[in-house]
């Protein structure tokens, strides 16, 4: 009887996995009908689409169809979670390492101006397959350790493929080739602008959320402030910046040597550290306001004094809440840092407005995808910082 | 934020208002900013103009925005599509990890110069916020209001329609205001890529080293911002006062 009532329910439901159906045709549509690599005879002309048997010799191309159509039928029906993340990992690994392949197949041994770049196909096989990915993670709902082995692996990977001179045929390796000692001083601007701001905004604005906690008439005036700040869009406050601390550079003795102009990084940083105080403070409130009352009074009836308190207790008891803010500062600094390429601050911005003054779209993939990666990066390692400090029930997201 | 005292944010508004219509009145104050013979009031088009651009680029992208991020919501929270509510969580976390002027600069390639990324970049940034609250108005109802409407043989779209959304609204309605602060301020980035908005005044003024129009650029911009979160903000207020009760 009981036996009969399963088989029934089982009758009931599709075989089919209702997100593997639409993983399964975006990889359709990625693998069989948008093309995979973009040819193009130089830097600047419109190019033309190859579609993954065109892209590549016949033994890999016909490898990888079948890989894809193994990655569509595993995600299609309703497999264990580690084979849909086994298949769609190898798709994603053979789609990476034969990218590169296709760049050395389409373009002619002595031509040096022709460029291959992955097309529409090949993102939206990446897309397809990283979802897969994304969704196996989240049915297997991975501790912050292992969360950080998975990101390794994948830095790892990308890393590898950069190393081993994989990709060195693509288009945006052509772009970084000439001119990669600007690339690495550009990258060491950008994580010095987001991450210095970041390091002034938190040892100013610590003290400061602690004097807002305490001092009640502070609170509503800081808070309104930094929130006006906040409203300003970026480039006109990298803008504003550049009137004042030009005087301070001309009018204050010593200031120009320690690197204070108008225009350039000091604007820059100036503006991403007046960003960055508001969610450094407020949440330094609102962690301070969540410690339970009853560990205060123990507190103050163990005879700790007010600054033992804050140290011991206060602090301690606040800190994943404030790790939450320092995570928001991180994640839009390294976005915001883009911007100050406007005003001559560097950063990975530099190649992304030249690119667009030159509609040279490599150039500004080039300074587009190490942010994103910065950004993406920072956001896993902080949440799995988070979760680690947090107390052990609450999972995801604080604040 | 606290809502400015209603006096201030009238005065607020009244002054944009006669600097949009009238720039000619503040040339005196912001003539000390520029060199000799540079314009004090922005001049390659009229202010007035480039607000309403803005503000239309703004609200097309938001409403796009609410429109997808709430019916999405609304499926994922529904039994057939329960299967995909973890996974949406987490990839509005990745979403959100992506810098504006990223989308920006890369939706440059597929839809060209002009207004479309702009659009495009606003309309997917601003569908993480509202999808994000509207995911948990609609996941936080108190269960005993769905119980006692499921009591009262209500099929599942008069539900939906009748007290799920009404009761979900000032969660959706604070996710589109956080939407809409951030939009108004990314919109001005659009600019470096043709669109029109008020950031070409701001970028204007970064090129021909004008502090005047960077500063009338970018406080027109946080006036707006602060004027519609206040109103946005007073909206969600009596919605919620009003479902309470």
């Amino acid at each position: 009887m009981a036996i009969g009532v399963i088989r029934e329910t089982e009758r009931r439901t599709l075989p089919f996995d209702k997100l593997g159906v639409i993983i399964a045709a975006l990889a359709v549509y990625g693998a069989f009908l948008a093309p995979f690599a973009t040819f193009r005879a130089n830097r600047i002309v419109q190019g033309e689409g190859k579609a993954i048997l065109e892209a590549l010799p016949p033994s890999l191309g016909y490898g990888l169809l079948a890989l894809v159509t193994f990655g569509i039928v595993v995600a299609l029906l309703k497999t264990s979670v580690l084979v849909r993340m086994a298949a769609a990992f190898a798709a994603l690994v053979a789609l990476c390492f034969l990218i590169g392949s296709a760049a050395g197949n389409l373009v002619p041994a002595d031509n040096a101006y022709a460029r291959v770049s992955p097309a529409s196909g090949f993102w939206i096989l990446v897309f397809a397959f990283a979802l897969l990915v994304a969704d196996a993670l989240t049915r297997l709902n991975p501790g912050p350790g292992l969360r950080l082995l998975f990101l390794a692996g994948a830095l790892a990977l990308v890393g590898g493929m950069l190393a081993t001179g994989r990709w060195d045929g693509l288009s945006i390796l052509k772009e970084y080739a000439s001119r990669a000692d600007t690339f690495w001083a550009e990258a060491g601007r950008h994580l010095t602008l987001a991450l210095g701001s970041l390091a002034a905004a938190t040892v100013l604005g610590l003290p400061l959320g602690i004097l807002c906690h305490r001092v009640d008439r502070l609170r509503a005036t800081v808070l309104n402030a930094l929130n006006a700040i906040q409203t300003i869009p970026s480039i006109a406050l990298f803008g504003i910046l550049i009137g004042p601390l030009g005087w301070i550079a001309t009018h204050v003795p010593g200031a120009e040597a320690i690197g204070v102009r108008g225009i350039g990084v000091a604007p820059a940083f100036v503006a991403l550290f007046l960003y960055s105080l508001l969610p450094v403070v407020a949440n330094t409130v609102v962690g301070l306001a969540g410690v339970p009352r009853a560990a205060n009074d123990a507190a103050r009836g163990l005879g700790m004094t007010e600054w033992q308190r804050l140290v011991a207790v206060e602090f301690p008891l606040a800190f994943p809440v404030i790790l939450a803010g320092i995570r928001i500062v991180l994640v839009q600094n390294i976005g915001l840092a883009t911007i100050a390429a406007l005003i001559g601050g560097g950063g990975f911005g530099v190649f992304v407005f030249q690119g667009i003054g030159q509609t040279a779209m490599d150039l500004v993939l080039l300074g587009a995808v190490p942010t994103v990666v910065l950004a993406f990066t920072a956001a896993i390692v902080l949440d799995a910082l988070i979760e680690v400090m947090g107390p052990k029930h609450s999972r995801g997201k604080a604040a | 934020m606290a809502s400015l005292p209603t006096l201030l944010r009238l005065a607020v508004f009244l002054v944009l208002l006669a600097f949009l219509l009238q720039p000619g009145w503040f040339e005196p104050l912001l003539k000390s900013l520029v060199q000799e013979n540079a314009p004090a009031v922005y001049n390659r088009g009229s202010l007035f103009w480039l607000t309403l651009l803005h503000l239309r680029t703004v609200f097309v992208a938001t409403f796009a925005a609410t429109f997808i991020a709430v019916s999405l919501a609304i499926l994922v929270t529904r039994e057939a599509g329960a299967e995909f509510l973890p996974l949406s969580r987490s990839l509005v976390n990745i979403g959100q990890t992506f810098p504006p002027v990223a989308v920006l600069a890369l939706s440059v390639p597929i839809f060209g110069f002009g207004e479309k990324p702009t659009l495009i970049a606003l309309f997917l940034y601003g569908l993480l916020p509202i999808f994000e609250n509207a995911l948990t108005g609609l996941t936080t109802l108190p269960p005993a209001v769905t119980e006692a409407a499921r009591g009262a043989g209500m099929t599942e779209r008069q539900r939906l329609v009748q007290i799920e959304l009404p009761l979900a609204l000032p969660v959706i309605l604070t996710g589109i205001r956080l939407s809409v602060v951030i939009s108004l301020a990314t919109a001005t980035i659009g600019s470096t890529v043709a669109a029109k908005t008020l950031g070409e005044v701001i970028i204007a003024g970064l090129q021909s080293n004008n502090l005047a129009f960077v500063l009338q650029g970018g406080l027109i911009v946080a006036a707006l911002a602060v004027l519609i979160h206040d109103a946005l903000q007073a909206l969600e207020r009596a919605l919620s006062g009003r479902t309470r009760t």
